[in-house]
């Protein structure tokens, strides 16, 4: 979301609006979310910086709308052409391992990491709003089945998700770390998991 | 490295991270397999671990330890698997670089799919380039192995 974004969730879930916070290049840490007033805002506040990893192509490339992967920042069609397949991993005669190893290959520029895969199409987000995204992540129907700290610990310790900080080559990374990731998604679901509005 | 490829056993002095094309090519004698970009992006080195298709050049060969290695030159014995046969029925091949991974594509699709639809066979190969543009040639093949003419 950008920063005018955060702004506007701020100011309609506080009576008193919090000073703004300042801008970041990584992720802020937990700390700084002390000063919201209000647990339900801070709650928010983050949570949308919790999506700001969630929504970095790094992350969402693998979170399609539809069944064909993304690539780069620009989140261009996954080239070569491959499509998701029943299992989310490739289509029989073209699986995602096919290629990726698991780990990042220097010579080939390939990214790699374990069990390379898509992200259920019920938890694609690629174009959806950060309101959209938390519903998502709270909906057992859509998550896999997961409690709110099963997904806390799929993104502190998974290692597909480790890979978003580590491409290799010149990728660009996510921002922050994992372990600040991981503090941040603790930190919301404490505070209620509540979620962004959608904008009028 | 202790490789089993085409059913062979055979044992190589490599580096474990040394792409599996390169032990298969120039270690092993089996030139069947294509070099074609080295970056997974044209299958033509496609091969089959443990019945799945692989890119060779970007698979370590340690990652082919304990497995089955399968080449083109081990798809059968005779060279009459039902996909060449329908490849030379078809005529599919102009210049056959690519061949060899597009062979190997579609055995390891018509493994895990005896009866492929038409789409399931264009996005099993789609990943698979052929600068001669016989795409249709082997579509048409593919379903003709499976039986679905």
């Amino acid at each position: 979301m950008p920063r005018w974004g955060l702004l506007t969730t701020l100011c309609v879930a506080c009576a008193h609006p919090a000073a703004p916070l300042p801008p970041a290049e990584g992720l802020r840490p937990v700390a700084a979310f002390d000063a919201i007033a209000g647990r339900r805002a801070r709650s928010v506040a983050l949570f949308d910086e919790v999506a700001r990893v969630l929504t970095h192509p790094r992350c969402a490339n693998c979170h399609p709308v539809d069944d064909r992967p993304r690539q780069g920042l620009d989140q261009v069609v996954h080239d070569p052409p491959v499509w998701r397949g029943p299992d989310d991993r490739g289509e029989a005669g073209a699986h995602c391992d096919a290629c990726h190893q698991e780990r990042n290959s220097e010579v080939s520029r390939v990214p790699g990491a374990p069990a390379w895969h898509l992200a259920p199409a019920s938890m694609g987000w690629i174009g959806q709003s950060n309101a959209a995204i938390c519903a998502q992540l709270q909906d057992p129907a859509r998550n896999g089945g997961r409690t709110l700290a099963q997904i806390q610990e799929h993104l502190a310790g998974d290692a597909l998700v480790a890979w978003g900080w580590a491409p290799g080559d010149d990728r660009e990374p996510a921002p922050g770390s994992q372990a600040e990731l991981a503090a941040l998604a603790a930190a919301w679901i404490e505070t209620g998991a509540r979620c962004p509005e959608e904008a009028p | 490295m202790k490789l089993v490829v085409n059913g062979q056993p055979r044992e190589v002095d490599v580096d474990p991270e040394v792409p599996l094309l390169w032990v298969l090519r120039d270690r092993l004698g089996l030139t069947g397999t294509k070099y074609g970009c080295g970056a997974a992006l044209c299958g033509a080195c496609t091969v089959h671990l443990d019945g799945r298709a692989v890119r060779s050049c970007v698979t370590p060969v340690a990652r082919a330890e304990g497995r089955a290695v399968t080449t083109i030159e081990g798809l059968s014995e005779a060279g009459d698997h039902p996909l060449q046969q329908a490849w030379i029925r078809h005529a599919v091949p102009q210049c056959g670089f690519c061949q060899a991974g597009q062979l190997m594509t579609a055995a390891a699709l018509l493994a895990e799919v005896p009866a492929p639809t038409e789409e399931q066979v264009d996005r099993a190969l789609a990943p698979n380039l052929c600068r001669c543009g016989t795409y249709l040639r082997i579509r048409a093949a593919v379903l003709d192995a499976a039986g679905a003419k």
